[in-house]
This record gives C-alpha cells, sequence and structure tokens, in this order.
C-alpha cells in the first residue's frame, strides 16, 4: 500500500508529503502551461500571495494556540478602508499607526473574549466578521475609497516599490515569516502558544498564564491583518469596502495545507508558507488552464482533504479507520 | 470444563519496534483458564505494550498469538473483543461527554429496527453490570460527573459486556480506593471461578501476592521468567525485576527542622474542604492521609493558586501571601506535582524536554533565545536523578510508558528548586524501584531543608516518607500524629471520621 511504502521511505517522506504535492504541481503545471513557470509569473504570484501569507502568519500562531480566527477577512477590508481612506485626509504619517492601533483594538476584542472570558473562538470570530463587516459599511457610508494621488505618495513602497529588484510585499512577508518561525522555534512565547494549544489544563498547572498567551495570539493576529492591509492599500491606492471577503478561508485553507493542526499544540509557521505558495500555484495554474473560480475552490479543498486525510493516515499507519 | 493445563492464549516470540524503541524483543506469555497471571516490569519494560498487541491495538512485527491453540490474527481492539479478550486500559479511555451506559457498550449499543438504538436495553443491560459491580451510580450519568474511581468502574463494567475468555486489568488500581479495591478483587476473583483468564499488571507487590497464580517479569523488553507465586517471595520477584534487592528501611537521619516554611490558618473553600490550618517547616515532610475525595488535591490546588479560598490565610517563610494565580504560587516558590499526570501534568504531543523546563522556560535564555544548553542540562539532570527511559529527549511525552511519564513531571517540578514541594499522589502508576527512589528523593529534598507536603492514599507510603501525618475526612482535618506515635489503626480511624478519645 502507498502508505506502507510512505512509512518504509521513511517518516521524513511521509511528513514532506505536502513538499512532494507541491514539486507534483509545479511539475505539472508547467508541463500543461508554457507561461506558468516564468518568472514574470512566478513573482507575480508569489507578490499576490503576501496578503493571504502575511495573515496566515498570524492566523498560524492562534491555531497552534488552540483557536480559530475567522474574523480576519472583514478586519482586512476595516484596515484597508480606514488606511486608503486617512491617507489623504491626515497623510500616510498618521494613516498607517492610526489604522494599525484601530486594527490592534480589534484584534484586543477577540483577544479579551476568547482568551479572558474563555468564549468558544469559532464563535466569536464568527460574529465579529460580521460585526466588523458592518463597522466598515457604517464608517464608509457605503462608499468605496481611494488615494487621489498614487504616484507621488511614499504609501506606494509597501505595495508596488521593490529593495534591490525584489518587490516589497514578498520581502515583507519573507521577513515576517522569518520572525515568526524564530518566535515560534526559539523563543519563550512560542513555547508557550505550543502548550496552551496542547494542552490548556496541564499548561494552566505550569504556570503558564494561559488568558494572556491566547490574547496576545489574537493581537499578533490583528498586526499581520495590519500589514497585510498596508500591502493592499498600497497596491490598489483604493478599497472596496468589502476586499476581505473570503479571505479567512483562504487563510485557513493555506493554514490547514501546510499541516498544522486545529486542534491545536502543533503546526509550523515555515510550513504555512509552503501552504500559501502552494495555493497560490494551484490557483493561478488553474486559471492559466481557464478553469474558472469555482473549479479553483473544488480542487484547492479536494487537494486539503486528501492532504489532511494522507495526514492522518500516517499517524495512525493505515488509511482506514481501524474501528468501523 | 475446561482443562486447565492448555492456556486460554498464549502469545510466542513477540517482537514490537517504536522508532528508536525495541517495546518487546522476542517475550513468550500464556495465560490459562482460571488463573491470574500477573506481569510484571519497570516502568518502560513493555507490559501495556504486550497486553496492546493481545488486544489488536498494535501489529507486532514478528511473533504469534494463538487463541486455544489455535493461531489468530487479532487486527483491532473490537475483533479481540469478538475472540473473548478484553483490555482495561492503564490509562482511562472513556467518552466523557456520554452516558455511563453508552460509554459500556460503545460501539455496539443494543439496537431495534432500523439502528435505533434500544434505550431500555441498554440502560437495564448496563445497570445489571454495574451492579455486579457493586457500584453506587446508575449508568445513566454522564462520565464527566462520575469521580476518577467510578470512571475505572465504567472501564471494567466495559470488560463484562462479553463472555470473555481473557480480561486483562492494566494497573487497574492505581486510582482506587481501598474499598473499592476490596470490589474489584471480588470481582477478579468471580470471573476466575467461571474460568476466565486473567491477567493483572500492578506495581504493588502486595496485591500481586494476594491474587496472582502465577507471575511473569518482563525487563527491558525481554521475558525474564515465569515463576510460581505460592513458590516465591517478594525479594526474588524484585531482583528479577530490577536486578537488585531493595532498601526499605527508612532514612533515620536525625531530622533538624528548620524555621516554619509554610503555615496554614483556617483555610476554608465550602464545601470542599473547611477550615484547615496545619504547618510544615524547613526540612520536614508531612503526609495528607486520607480516602480520595478527602478534599486534600484541593487544598494542594488553593494553594497553588488555582481555586480560590473562601477565608483563611497563608504566611510563607513568616509572611502573609496572596496567591492568586500559578505564576504568584511558583514565584513564591512553590511547586505542585498533580494527581493526574496526563490532564494536569503534560502536555502530550509536545516533547519530554520541553514539558519539563515549560514552568521555567522564559528563565531559560541566550538573550531573548531559548538556550538550548540550559534546557538540556536541566533535562538531563533529571533523566539521570530520576533513570527515565526514552529514547531520546526528542520523545514526544505521550508515547512513554505511564510511569515515565510520572518522572517527567516530577523532574519538571524538581527543577523549579522550590521552597514547598506539593506532591498529590506522587508514584501513582511507579515500579518498586523507582517507587523507592522517590520516596528517597523526598527525604534528601526535606534533608537539604525543602519543605514538602506529600498527599497520597497509600498508607504504606506516608508512613515511609512522613515526618509528621495530617488525617483528613471529609473536607476537614481529623488529626495531626507525630510519625513516631502514630499506628496504622489509629491512622485508619482518624481517616474514615471517627473521632479518637483525644489525649489530655
Ligand atoms: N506508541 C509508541 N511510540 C513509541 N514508543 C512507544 C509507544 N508505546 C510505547 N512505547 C515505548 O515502549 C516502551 C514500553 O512501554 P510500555 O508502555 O509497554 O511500558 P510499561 O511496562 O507498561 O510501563 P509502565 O509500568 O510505566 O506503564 C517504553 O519505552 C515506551 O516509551
Ligand atoms: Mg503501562
Amino acid at each position: 500500500m502507498l502508505i506502507d511504502r510512505l512509512k518504509a521511505g521513511g517518516p521524513a517522506i511521509a511528513k514532506q508529503g505536502i513538499l512532494v504535492a507541491f514539486i507534483l504541481f509545479m511539475i505539472v503545471f508547467s508541463v500543461m502551461s508554457d507561461r506558468f513557470m516564468t518568472t514574470g509569473n512566478v513573482m507575480s504570484v508569489f507578490r499576490q500571495a503576501t496578503i493571504i501569507g502575511v495573515i496566515a502568519l498570524g492566523v498560524t500562531i492562534v491555531v497552534i494556540g488552540g483557536n480559530l480566527d475567522l474574523s480576519v477577512g472583514s478586519m482586512l477590508s476595516f484596515a484597508t478602508v480606514l488606511v486608503v481612506d486617512l491617507h489623504d485626509k491626515i497623510g500616510p504619517e498618521l494613516a498607517i499607526p492610526v489604522m494599525v492601533l484601530a486594527t490592534l483594538c480589534l484584534g484586543a476584542i477577540n483577544g479579551f473574549l476568547i482568551g479572558i472570558l474563555r468564549l468558544n473562538s469559532l464563535i466569536v470570530t464568527l460574529g465579529m466578521l460580521s460585526v466588523i463587516q458592518g463597522l466598515v459599511l457604517i464608517y464608509s457610508g457605503g462608499q468605496n475609497v481611494d488615494i487621489a494621488n498614487q504616484t507621488d505618495t511614499w504609501f506606494r513602497f509597501f505595495g508596488r516599490g521593490a529593495i534591490f529588484g525584489v518587490a516589497t510585499p514578498i520581502i515583507i512577508f519573507l521577513g515576517l515569516a522569518l520572525v515568526f518561525h524564530v518566535i515560534m522555534t526559539r523563543m519563550p512565547f512560542g513555547r508557550r502558544v505550543i502548550a496552551v494549544g496542547g494542552n490548556p489544563t496541564a499548561s494552566v498547572f505550569s504556570g503558564v498564564p494561559r488568558s494572556r498567551v491566547v490574547f496576545m495570539t489574537y493581537l499578533i493576529s490583528a498586526l499581520c491583518v495590519a500589514v497585510a492591509a498596508m500591502i493592499l492599500g498600497s497596491r490598489v491606492m483604493g478599497s472596496q469596502n468589502n476586499v476581505g471577503q473570503g479571505y479567512e478561508l483562504q487563510v485557513l485553507a493555506a493554514v490547514i495545507l501546510g499541516g498544522t493542526s486545529l486542534l491545536g499544540g502543533s503546526g509550523s509557521i515555515l510550513r504555512t508558507v509552503l501552504g500559501v505558495l502552494m495555493l497560490a500555484f494551484i490557483q493561478n495554474g488553474l486559471i492559466l488552464m481557464g478553469q474558472p473560480y469555482y473549479t479553483q475552490w473544488l480542487v484547492t479543498w479536494a487537494v486539503i482533504i486528501i492532504a489532511v486525510w494522507l495526514d492522518v493516515a500516517a499517524k495512525r499507519g493505515r488509511l482506514f479507520s481501524p474501528i468501523a | 470444563m475446561t482443562d486447565t493445563n492448555t492456556p486460554a492464549l498464549q502469545l510466542q516470540g513477540i517482537v514490537k519496534t517504536f522508532p528508536g524503541v525495541r517495546a518487546l524483543d522476542g517475550v513468550d506469555f500464556d495465560v490459562r483458564p482460571g488463573e491470574v497471571h500477573a506481569l510484571l516490569g519497570e516502568n518502560g519494560a513493555g507490559k501495556s505494550t504486550l497486553m496492546k498487541v493481545l488486544a489488536g491495538m498494535y501489529q507486532p512485527n514478528e511473533g504469534r498469538i494463538l487463541i486455544g491453540g489455535q493461531p489468530v490474527q487479532i487486527s483491532n481492539p473490537i475483533e479481540a473483543k469478538a475472540q473473548g479478550v478484553v483490555l482495561i486500559h492503564q490509562e482511562l479511555s472513556l467518552v466523557p461527554e456520554m452516558s455511563a451506559a453508552e460509554n459500556i457498550y460503545l460501539g455496539e449499543l443494543p439496537r431495534k429496527g432500523m439502528g435505533r438504538v434500544n434505550w431500555k436495553e441498554l440502560y437495564a443491560r448496563s445497570n445489571a453490570i454495574l451492579e455486579r459491580l457493586k457500584c453506587r451510580f446508575r449508568a445513566e450519568v454522564t462520565v464527566a460527573n462520575l469521580s476518577i474511581a467510578n470512571q475505572q468502574m465504567v472501564e471494567i463494567a466495559r470488560a463484562l459486556t462479553v463472555d470473555a475468555r481473557v480480561v486483562v486489568f492494566d494497573e487497574p488500581t492505581a486510582s482506587l480506593t481501598d474499598a473499592e479495591k476490596v470490589v474489584l478483587f471480588d470481582i477478579i476473583n468471580d470471573l476466575k471461578s467461571q474460568g476466565v483468564g486473567i491477567v493483572y499488571i500492578s506495581h504493588r507487590m502486595d496485591e500481586i501476592f494476594t491474587l496472582s497464580d502465577r507471575i511473569t517479569v518482563l525487563r527491558d523488553g525481554q521475558y525474564r521468567g515465569t515463576l510460581t507465586t505460592a513458590e516465591t517471595d517478594e525479594d526474588a520477584v524484585t531482583r528479577l525485576m530490577i536486578g537488585r534487592s531493595l532498601d526499605l528501611s527508612r532514612n533515620e537521619a536525625a531530622p533538624d527542622f528548620g524555621k516554619t516554611m509554610l503555615e496554614v490558618r483556617n483555610l476554608s473553600c465550602a464545601p470542599l474542604f473547611e477550615d484547615v490550618s496545619f504547618t510544615v517547616r524547613e526540612g520536614e515532610v508531612v503526609g495528607f492521609y486520607g480516602l480520595v475525595g478527602a478534599g486534600r488535591t484541593e487544598i494542594a490546588e488553593t494553594l497553588f493558586g488555582l481555586r480560590t479560598p473562601d477565608s483563611g490565610q497563608v504566611f510563607i517563610d513568616g509572611q502573609e501571601v496572596t496567591i492568586a494565580s500559578a505564576q504568584d504560587a511558583i514565584g513564591l516558590g512553590i511547586s505542585l506535582v498533580p494527581e493526574n499526570r496526563k490532564e494536569q501534568g503534560l502536555v502530550l504531543q509536545m516533547n519530554c524536554r520541553d514539558n519539563m523546563t515549560l514552568p521555567q522556560v522564559h528563565n531559560l535564555r541566550a538573550g531573548p533565545f531559548l538556550s538550548n544548553g540550559a534546557e538540556l542540562a536541566i533535562f538531563d539532570k533529571y533523566r539521570d536523578k530520576l533513570e527515565i527511559k526514552t529514547p531520546s529527549w526528542k520523545q514526544t511525552a505521550g508515547v512513554l510508558s505511564g510511569g515515565n511519564q510520572q518522572k517527567i513531571v516530577i523532574g519538571k517540578w524538581l527543577s523549579m528548586q522550590p521552597r514547598v514541594l506539593i506532591v498529590d499522589e506522587p508514584t501513582r502508576g511507579i515500579d518498586v524501584g523507582s517507587k523507592s527512589e522517590i520516596h528517597q528523593l523526598l527525604r534528601d529534598l526535606a534533608s537539604q531543608g525543602y519543605a514538602v507536603i506529600v498527599i497520597s492514599s497509600e498508607m504504606p507510603e506516608v508512613l515511609r516518607v512522613s515526618d509528621r501525618i495530617v488525617a483528613m475526612y471529609h473536607g476537614r482535618v481529623m488529626r495531626e500524629f507525630e510519625i513516631d506515635d502514630v499506628t496504622e489503626d489509629s491512622l485508619v480511624q482518624a481517616i474514615s471520621g471517627i473521632k479518637a478519645s483525644e489525649p489530655a
């Protein structure tokens, strides 16, 4: 059986299932479309993936801590509308800090309800998803916003700029990924998040400040959304008041594809990066092959479900559950 | 009548490996109908693994299983049960949200038409089994509302739903009170007289010697031999098991108590415990003895900041303190080794080292980063000190044997170098060798000046480690004994709520 062979080939290969799948996809798409593997296409996919990517980094930490964050989509709408709208009103040097603070406040509300009041994260963030969308509509009065002078503002640097020829968003994404990776693997905070996600009771019995840790994960998630909003607002130089709609699922898809367990307690930032890229390249490949968006979704989730299944199967050593 | 000399079940040359571990290395084992066969060995010797092979939870790499002389292939627990082989787990494996009855018949609920559950039948049958076990709760109750001991009873009840040929008890008494043990032993004798073969795993020699007919010893995954219980003694078994005799004498170095380190005055947290006062001095071990449910664990949790008392005062080193959280407690130098290692002690999917260093992880830094060296130094020290068996620090804590998991938790709290160390049932599931080492360790810690509280439901343990014993009953302190004037009788009286005639 496939699994036996995977296991015989060493646990290393079984664990790297997603990497193998990723490479397979890349090969298939390169054969099917000659535009797929061009530098231009690869860089543009990469750049577009950074928004979902940056948010997915924060959500990975929330999920490792044993919770969910479904509010990131409308939080992105909120932050983008805010920063774009304030750009012309008070200038980017003030608009950015105001937007970051406001977004952090939303994260703090999530963190307070879930970390300190111990409410269920699915319910809270699903509620916040609607609440924040409502806030955006009230704020914008239903109007879309944009930046009047799009060429002369230094704000364009975040979405459209480049450093040594590499697009700024890519640098921000990879830089943030590296920082988070270090936090999760080499710093006490990361260890505590893993412990709280793995067994909250035992963590409390070990003196881990569970409420504070969970609270912090939601602040981090909100911070990531704020960064993503700067990239998005600066790239588009305007914003619809529902730009972030549906991002929460894309983000969650990337996180799951990266092998982070929704039960909490395990996961990896670097593998989320892989999940983000894989998701982006699958969708891009399908677009190049002329497939509509619903086919993209179908394929994406089929891939995720198979990935999860193989992961579970590798853990229990067989494809089907032994107990009926 | 079955011929009592053909084994009901045989295991031959069983080999089972896990990455980095050869858990079983060619083990032979058999059970005859109507006998109690005890399986002994140190923590991590492979007892549970052998029984999981038997019950179809693991597939052996080599070797074969024979039932009634016929080789069989057992690929999952349901098949095993169908063959009459039932395993009662070392760790509880119940679904807490379901009723006792649903747990007892999990996976084989009685049905009526169209797959609907026949609830009447289910409850009737379950209650009949619980009655046979002399349980004082009904099958309708939700498992989460039962005490650990009663949950254990549900686990045992599961085994009685089929006509069992072989029943395996993996450390069934670890969380039972003495009264409940008596019931359990009755059941075992009952099964035995019906011709069922029993495998009994325990670290308690007294139980092994009262119950068993034969004893098989494993060591490091290898078969060491089988003894007839009537023809051997504890010392011989221990030597086979750990390769040396045990020194059971009490450390008699003249106790040298320092100042009062912990003082508790009139602490109450109704209805769990009320008006509790006691002191612990530097260099002293105070044992808390009582029945399960006497409120001892709750006192410990209160001192560790996990419960808020209604009233009362706590003094550490003469200073009145408020302990509002575990962080406060740790800051004041209090350590608590909790009662339930799986739920409160360990993050099971985290590795051994990370579990051990968790309470102080924010202090083990080189600059802002975790210091690998500092973490490993702690782990290595306590792995050696407690003889924790694991292939490496990277091993997931969840796959260690039960006893080795317990040692990780103990190591975690010893490494905090506490001023007051509270241990709640510290040797639950720990083998005799390590047990006496842990007792010795607690004594050593005391002689180094630590104030130690030992909560235990095992009388020999309390008597061996304590300088003073606080006897509790229903949330109240009944009496305090100096170790020199305590007798087993007076202790039993005190924890059963019988007021001894107060000495003048
Ligand atoms: N699923 C697993 N993966 C890896 N190693 C395992 C697994 N299960 C058991 N082991 C290892 O196999 C060895 C035997 O474990 P086992 O649980 O059988 O010991 P035991 O004799 O029951 O000990 P105890 O008295 O502490 O319960 C241990 O070293 C343990 O770490
Ligand atoms: Mg065991």
